[in-house]
């Protein structure tokens, strides 16, 4: 039953991987094999354009309890507990189906979480779309965020925050990338790796069909070009009431111990799930394929094998345990079936009844794969597009709620209301009330804050300091809320890196990611890479998606990001030194270009520490990271959220060399729009900015002085909903 | 005080409302929807989440089980019961409360703080003949997050007449707090009886001062106290 | 069985479709009502109209109507 050699390419296999394949094997393979090396073998499962990279990434830690090569990385939160996260994509199923995408993907990341042991108790996502003028981004929006919204409230997992931007570059492929964060024993927390021979290997949960079959391999390796709708493969449906008893089904099983290991079926099904818990224990595993509840009967074994239906779970299980484990099964009313046994024969061997389909070395099939050198070459110029939407000479004013209409800017709670925050009674900060997610912890008797970030127009601009930036980000969003940095997930989506400029991007963007969790101390504990991401006009903008998770010790003293009374002052703290390089104001001039100032780390670092301590001690009464559109925005928001306007003068930034537009609408790291006591923010090494109070937005700024009225850049900030549905404001 | 908390395959809301009804009084435990028999429970709450994935219509399938056999009897009996969200949506399928739930007038689901106004929650005494006006009984707002894609209640006009003389609307939404388009602004709605109340709103995610509010205490509050009179 | 929403009750998705109709060049549809269909072989016929007012439809709000084949 072997197959010619044609065959490979169309699976997504170079010539030289499937003689490499046939040298391994000592034979060419059948359908069965190929298949699942093919899949085994696909940059999503290998990794092969980015492994070698991603080896710079540091990712030990004092309080890392779990690191990479887990389906979760997790971190230690005191009194014997832990936090479960990840952050994964599924951009390519939402550019096809943006419902079942991301509601796939949010369920994909969900399991991801509770096989390790860990009870979800928070989602983030990160969205990327074309310009809301555009109909299809404005499908896929709706898509993605009703998809989103359906996954997780359905399963009662609340979604805490997130981000949202929308540049042309993402048109044609869209970005969805779901984090899931979980709290878990540390004791009783399961790894994947299978072990004991003659234990029993257990499929739970949803029956198998044909849904997304290719998919892991041709979906997430091929570049899609004008007229490929169709060849797009079926996407999967995802059904959370399924998971939601798979979930708890698996979290009882694990307390009750009765399960060796545990390993969900996510991209490549059954092919890697089995093929990665062989190779983790150094074990060999037979699957029966025959014993696989099938929802179309007719499913020949290569298609049971690769075959990407939703809600599946593997376990291996002492012989002696299983019935019991099939009996919490049948309380959950959730299917199972003893589909194989873990061996001693390194071997991944697939049967139907007694017959061998399929026999692979699991080394051959898991870790066989050739791990690629990038050929990086650095553009000489800006390769992306521009297209100006302020006209020349626009007043300030104008300016700045042109900016805060923009909707990467504007507040996204046409978006957040949609998801269910408050499901667990942890969520003490919901969406857009603080710079970072709050959950309070009793378990543990303290809370975490949990940030995600990633501009990609910024890292276009220069790859390595945009890639610092969005660390720094996370970092300052955490200490705005007074928590420090435990540890960092990631995610990152990419064009093509078999092209220089991409292959560049990615070089760039993890030496920098490397950098940046090096001098702030923060282990990366997990990651995904989405590469391939290009539509006809090109690829998109290079975006590493950070997301970091940090601890307070107590909930009750977190900054929100709102001004709290009139005549409070306002102060900036931190080495902020905004240019309009990569600005949303540049981005609306049409002025985008190469090159970002490279930002300073350890002084950012060191802004964060203050923030963060005056923070825990109840110090300010409000903190908020300057950001997307500047201190204007920043501004114009913490006013916003509390009803109240604010009077201020820029001169101290003039004073370090900015001219009035760099003051008011320049971007960079490092900047904090703090207020409270004068005194208090002084001694913190506060610029003095001036005072909350008022029913408008003042800002002093030589020429290009600033006056709007609260409820005008209420309106524009508040645009989204009418954008989102008609693509007007 | 010993509260059931009824758990489907998909609730969602089952872990909070066993720690609001612990902090409204006394103690709780989750009741699996097998369970025919609630024992020496004194009341019952059905908590919020996607029955059964919701699937058919929201609450059509949970009504079914052997546990909601058993709240029928407790009902009957005078126990207190309180349904919210897809509690609220078991009960009306069950015909226990009056009225459907169906999908927000937005098409879209929303997770928002709302204000409520109590009119007749379960601890105000029931007025036979409607001889009391709603209005006077109004009791202070209360700030609750609501969070749901079926959440417009839906009645006959001439039911929605009865409800009002009876005293069986319990709880309205705050005017421009209606974000669903209820009929009359109604949020949850209680039986003729006065022991059975479902409000769409979510009572035990209010509970917390850190979490945004403690007003939800008073709706568990308002279920005991129509025990400690029964 | 088909199921839909009893005339006069706000039917969102209906309006939903309704109001798309027009830019699609689809002129003078109206009262456009979303419902659901259930599909199932039974032995005996006689009890689907109980079926259907005790779940598969909420007289409340709905009308139904079975179909036999």
């Amino acid at each position: 039953m072997t197959v010619g050699t044609a065959k490979h390419r169309e699976l997504g296999l170079t010539d030289s991987e499937f003689e490499l394949i046939v040298e391994k094997m000592g034979r060419e393979p059948n359908v069965v094999e190929l298949a699942m090396f093919s899949l085994l073998w696909s940059e999503h499962c290998a990794y092969k354009h980015s492994r070698k990279l991603l080896r710079q990434l540091p990712t030990e830690g004092e309080r890392v309890v779990m690191g990479p090569g887990e389906n979760a990385g997790a971190v230690d939160v005191g009194n014997g507990y832990a936090v479960a996260f990840k952050v994964e994509s599924h951009n390519h199923p939402s550019a096809v189906e943006p419902f079942q995408g991301a509601a796939t993907g949010v369920g994909g990341i969900l399991r991801d979480v509770f096989a390790i042991g860990a009870r979800p108790i928070a989602i983030l996502d990160s969205l990327r779309f074309g310009e809301l003028d555009s109909i299809r981004s404005r499908h896929l929006l709706d898509g993605a965020v009703r998809g989103i919204g359906h996954y997780g409230n359905s399963i009662g997992v609340p979604n805490v925050g997130g981000e949202i931007y929308f540049e042309e570059p993402y048109e044609h492929n869209c970005l969805v990338n779901a984090m899931c964060l979980g709290l878990a024993k540390t004791k009783d927390m399961v790894r994947a790796a299978a072990a004991g021979i003659g234990n029993t290997v257990v499929l739970m949960g949803a029956s198998t069909g044909r849904d997304g079959i290719g998919g892991a391999s041709v979906l997430a390796s091929a570049e899609l070009g004008d007229g490929d709708e169709a060849k797009r493969p079926t996407v999967q449906i995802g059904d959370p009431f399924e998971e939601s008893k798979v979930l708890e089904c698996c979290l009882e099983l694990l307390e009750k111990g009765l399960l060796v290991s545990l390993q969900d079926l996510g991209a490549a099904g059954l092919t890697s799930s089995a093929g990665e818990m062989a190779a983790a224990g150094g074990v060999g595993i037979d699957i029966d394929v025959a014993r696989v509840p099938l929802r179309e009967a007719d499913m020949e074994p290569f298609e049971i094998m690769v075959s990407e239906s939703q809600e599946r779970m593997l376990a291996v299980v002492e012989p002696a345990r299983v019935p019991e484990v099939l009996a919490v099964c049948e309380k959950w009313q959730t299917g199972s079936a003893e589909i194989g046994v873990v061996t001693d024969s390194g071997q991944v061997r697939i049967l139907r009844g007694g017959e061998v389909v399929g026999q692979m070395p699991v080394e051959a099939l898991v870790d066989g794969c050739p791990l690629y050198d990038l050929e990086p070459a650095e553009p000489a110029g800006w390769i992306y597009g521009n297209r100006a939407t302020l006209a020349a000479g626009t007043s300030a004013e104008n300016e700045l709620l042109a900016l805060l209409a923009a909707p990467s800017v504007a507040s996204k709670r046409w978006a957040f209301e949609q998801y269910d925050s408050v499901v667990g009674s942890r969520t003490v900060r919901r969406p857009e009330s603080a710079d970072a997610a709050v959950l309070q912890l009793p378990e543990s008797g303290n809370a975490i804050a949990v940030s995600i970030d990633g501009n990609g127009r910024r890292v276009a601009c220069d790859p390595y300091a945009g890639t610092i930036e969005a660390v720094l980000e996370c970092a300052q969003n955490l200490a705005c809320v007074g928590a420090e940095p435990l540890g960092l997930t990631n995610c990152l989506n990419f064009g093509n890196p078999e092209k220089p400029a991409t292959a560049w991007q990615l070089d760039q963007s993890v030496s920098a990611l490397a950098e940046a969790c090096r001098a702030l101390g923060v282990p990366v504990v997990g990651g995904n890479v989405s590469l391939y991401n290009e539509g006809p006009e090109g690829p998109i903008y290079p975006t590493p998606v950070v997301g970091m998770v940090g601890e307070l010790p107590d909930p009750a003293q977190v900054a929100g990001s709102a001004f709290v009374a009139a005549g409070d002052a306002i102060a900036l703290i931190g080495p902020f030194a905004p240019t309009l390089a990569g600005s949303e104001l540049a981005k609306q001039r049409g002025e985008l270009d190469k090159g970002l100032p490279q930002p300073d780390i350890i002084a950012v670092a060191a802004a964060c520490t203050i923030v963060r301590d005056a923070v825990r001690a109840g110090g300010l009464a409000s903190a908020h990271d300057v950001s997307d559109g500047g201190l204007a925005c920043a501004l114009a928001e913490s006013s916003i959220g509390a009803g109240i306007g604010c009077r201020v003068d820029l001169q101290p930034l003039r004073d370090r060399g900015c001219l009035p537009e760099q003051a008011l609408f320049g971007e960079g790291s490092g900047g904090f729009l703090v207020s409270g006591e004068r005194g208090v923010l002084e001694a913190l090494g506060g610029v003095f900015l001036g005072e909350v109070g008022g029913t408008a937005i003042e800002i002093a700024a030589g020429d290009r002085s600033i006056v709007v009225g609260l409820g005008t850049a209420e309106s524009a900030w508040c645009s989204l909903p009418a954008q989102a549905e008609h693509g007007g404001t | 005080m010993k509260w059931a908390v009824l758990q489907f395959p998909g609730s969602c809301d089952e872990r909070d409302a066993l720690q609001a009804c612990t902090l409204a009084s006394g103690e709780a435990r989750l009741i699996w929807h097998e369970e025919r028999d609630l024992g020496d429970v004194e009341a019952v709450v059905i908590p919020g989440g996607f029955s059964y994935g919701d699937y058919l219509r929201a609450g059509a399938i949970a009504r079914f089980s052997p546990a909601m056999e058993a709240v029928a009897e407790f009902a009957a009996a005078g126990g207190p019961v309180l349904g919210i969200c897809n509690g609220f949506q078991v009960l009306c399928e069950a015909g226990l409360l009056p009225g459907a739930l169906l999908l927000n007038e937005s098409m879209r689901f929303v997770c928002r703080q709302v204000d409520l106004v109590p009119i007749a929650p379960l601890d105000a005494l029931s007025t036979p003949g409607g001889a009391q006006s709603n209005e006077r009984r109004e009791g202070r707002r209360l700030s609750i997050p609501a969070k749901h894609g079926e959440g417009r209640y839906y009645a006959p006009e001439d039911m929605l007449d009865a409800l009002e003389v009876n005293g069986q609307v319990a709880y309205r939404y705050a005017s421009d707090h209606n974000f669903n388009g209820s009929a009359r602004g109604i949020a949850g709605v209680r039986n003729e009886a006065g022991n059975v109340v479902g409000l769409m709103p979510h009572p035990e995610h209010a509970v917390d001062p850190l979490t945004g509010s403690t007003d939800g205490l008073r709706v568990f509050e308002a279920v005991a106290a129509a025990r400690a009179r029964a | 069985m088909l199921i839909r929403p009893k005339e006069g009750i706000l039917d969102p998705q209906g309006k939903a479709v309704e109001r798309a109709l027009p830019a699609l060049g689809f002129e003078g549809i109206e009262h456009v009502h979303v419902g659901r269909m259930v599909e199932l072989e039974a032995e005996d016929p006689e009890r689907l109209a109980e079926l259907c007012e005790k779940l598969l439809a909420n007289p409340l709000i709905e009308d139904y109507e079975i179909q036999t084949f």
